[in-house]
């Protein structure tokens, strides 16, 4: 075990530190999720130089540029292009995409689909808040039913996604899906999902107290948190609080893993055969 | 002397790109390009690069930009409807200053258009295509030979200048066949990008060198530097304090205008006492330089300015050669947007016809020497 791994993890070893005071609201969840990547890396022991984080538009986008890596913060919708780019070119970099739910649902689900279907080894973390958070408060493809926002001033009408379910049908390597409540588990998970030798899809349930949580009366940041026991341990915690997050259960952890092969090995391997025959035709 | 191979001019481009040193394509199938891609699936494997075929356009411009800020050089190539999904990214590109290639082969436009006819309606979103002012150079190859050459040369203006290239040419261009001498890396001269010496402590990655461009750090060698389209400093994190924010998009957009020397190139025939200029590149520059040919036998005194880099335009250059000129005619193959530029730069007096097709067709020899018969008639 090297010395970094031996030391306890302390956060400020990964951020920019220069870059504080951030710029979330308080009772965002995204910090919470920030500190349990930040803490699976220290454990995994990854080096900072070697660890490319790719972020698109929106709050999630900008969580990136706090961690003391390679950071790029990319066009909406798009990280997961990049980063595809990224590690082609790049196998010896460890890529992690930070996206949201619009990020990654709506303006980049075509990517978020086709990057399941191609299994590049890429950890994707979507942090979840049911909410165009940035631009105000708008309605996004995880706002739950009947929920208020600035453009659903008579509350949402629209199906929401299990993103789960959609990375696990595309052929995401690994799925799964946590809370920032269980801080533990969260890091435990992306530990899994950067393991992976693979595509991992990780949903993080996040919380918008500010925006979404408060007009939709969910109390704020401690009540909402706890409530996302409520929404995906309903067996357990159900009667944590009176409203739950989602009023319907989900599950977390982690959800699907298949082991098919890695795109850029299955790459490599072809283009190393190919250059083997062309070599064998043309001997020097 | 080494033999020469008939080689299509899409294909050209992707063998240029492999001698440029380009190792990843991304793309996405798209009338009248996709030679260039194919070509780059077979070419890049050979050479230890990397092809792949993206979801769409929008993404395949994006995993350029993530596999050249990896340091690797690439390409991608496409035609208007996709040019117009590119202009996202290559808005990042010019504002995150990350070398990049992109090919458009023109078609018939707006819209669908005519997919596998020829045009050269590209001009303007070439120029303009992505949102907010941002550097961009746009060359225009007018043989086989030429997208060889000028392939090799959008990667060392990209590479130098940390500015996207875009080699415009029209669909005639692109699939034409010619004879030309396919050279190997060692035959060219290749330029890389700017790797800094700086150490990691001192380092600021949108800080001007003497050529304002920033040097480049590689993820991996300790520089863990932060890359975003948001308007930024010196050390790459956002601003909006109006100083910093002014003096930092003055540099970036006058990355070409200190490089004017590197980046303008031109062509130009019987310029010297030509009383009339046809302005023109591209396909329709070879008719063009044919009617002078026949013009110039009927001793008629009219010349050919070519723009090869179309933006910028080779503004200085071109004015010097338009002042002695009384009749300026622009054929090409749109509604008229290269003539726009040309208006804007002759001098007042000057007479300026323009001359367009826009059905489908490449503008004949014939047609642009009737044209100049008539203004010379008119003079």
């Amino acid at each position: 075990m090297t010395e970094t791994a031996i030391r306890g993890f302390e956060i400020r070893d990964y951020l920019r530190e220069e870059l504080m005071p951030h710029f979330m609201c308080p009772g965002c969840g995204h910090g919470i999720a920030l500190r349990a990547l930040l803490w699976a890396i220290h454990e995994l022991d990854i080096d900072k130089d070697r660890l490319a984080v790719v972020s698109g538009i929106g709050c999630s986008g900008r969580v990136g540029a706090y961690i003391d890596a390679n950071t790029l913060h990319v066009t909406h919708g798009r990280p997961l292009a990049y980063a595809t780019g990224l590690k082609l070119a790049r196998p010896d970099l460890e890529v992690i995409v930070i996206t949201g739910d619009g990020d990654c649902l709506a303006i980049g689900g075509n990517h978020l689909i086709h990057a399941c279907r191609r299994n590049l080894d890429i950890t994707c973390i979507m942090l979840n808040n049911e909410v165009y958070g940035m631009t105000g408060g708008q309605v996004s493809p995880t706002t739950t039913l009947d929920r208020y926002t600035t453009t659903t001033p008579l509350g949402n009408h629209e199906p929401s996604f299990d993103s789960c379910k959609l990375a696990a049908a595309a052929g995401a390597g690994l799925v799964g899906r946590e809370i920032t409540l269980q801080v533990p588990a969260l890091k435990n998970l992306i530990k899994e999902g950067i393991r992976h030798a693979g595509f991992a899809f990780l949903e993080v349930i996040s919380d918008c107290t500010e925006i979404y949580g408060r007009k939709n009366h969910l109390g704020e940041s401690p009540e909402m948190i706890l409530s996302q026991k409520s929404s995906t341990r309903s067996d357990v915690y159900r009667n944590t609080v009176d409203q739950p997050f989602r009023p319907h259960a989900f599950e977390t952890g982690v959800l699907s893993r298949n082991d098919r092969p890695e795109y850029a090995d299955a790459y490599r391997e072809h283009v190393e055969k190919t250059m083997a025959a062309s070599a064998d035709q043309n001997p020097a | 002397m080494r033999p020469r191979h008939s080689v299509q001019g899409n294909h050209a481009c992707a063998l240029a790109a492999v001698a440029a040193g380009c190792r990843f394509y991304a793309g996405y199938p798209i009338t009248p390009s996709s030679e260039v891609a194919e070509k780059m699936s077979s070419e890049l494997p050979k050479v230890g690069g990397m092809f792949i075929q993206m979801e769409d356009e929008i993404a395949s411009m994006g995993a350029v930009l993530g596999a050249s800020m990896g340091g690797v050089k690439t390409l991608t190539a496409t035609s208007g409807p996709g040019f117009s999904l590119k202009q996202e990214n290559l808005g990042y590109a010019s504002m995150a200053e990350i070398p990049c290639v992109v090919v458009n082969v023109m078609r018939g436009g707006p819209s669908t258009g005519m997919p596998t006819r020829p045009s050269q309606g590209d001009v303007m979103q070439a120029r303009w295509g992505s949102h907010g002012d941002h550097p961009i150079i746009v060359l225009t190859p007018a043989s086989v030979d030429e997208i060889f050459t000028q392939t090799v040369r959008a990667y060392n203006l990209s590479e130098l200048l940390r500015v996207p290239v875009v080699l415009l040419y029209d669909e005639v261009i692109g699939h034409l066949v010619e004879s030309i001498d396919v050279r190997g890396p060692e035959d060219l001269e290749v330029f890389d990008r700017k790797w800094t010496r700086t150490s990691p402590e001192q380092f600021l990655p949108f800080a001007a060198t003497d050529d304002g461009v920033p040097e480049m750090a590689r993820p991996g060698d300790g520089y863990r530097t932060h890359t975003t389209g948001l308007t930024h400093g010196e050390n790459g994190f956002p601003t909006q304090h109006p100083s910093e924010v002014d003096r930092v998009m003055r540099r970036l957009l006058g990355k070409l205008e200190r490089n004017r020397s590197l980046v303008e190139s031109f062509e130009t025939l019987a310029c010297d006492d030509a009383d009339i200029l046809i302005v023109a590149f591209g396909i329709a520059s070879r008719a063009a330089r044919r009617a002078v040919k026949l013009a110039r036998q009927r001793s008629i005194k009219v010349g050919l300015f070519r723009p090869i880099t179309l933006w910028p335009f080779p503004e200085q250059a071109f004015v010097e050669i338009a002042a002695s000129a009384n009749q300026v005619l622009v054929p090409e193959m749109n509604a008229g947007q290269l003539c726009l530029e040309i208006e804007r730069l002759c001098p007042p007096g000057t007479g300026v016809s323009r001359m367009n097709r826009i059905d489908g067709e490449s503008i004949t020899p014939m047609e642009i020497l009737q044209r100049v018969e008539a203004l010379e008639t008119n003079d």
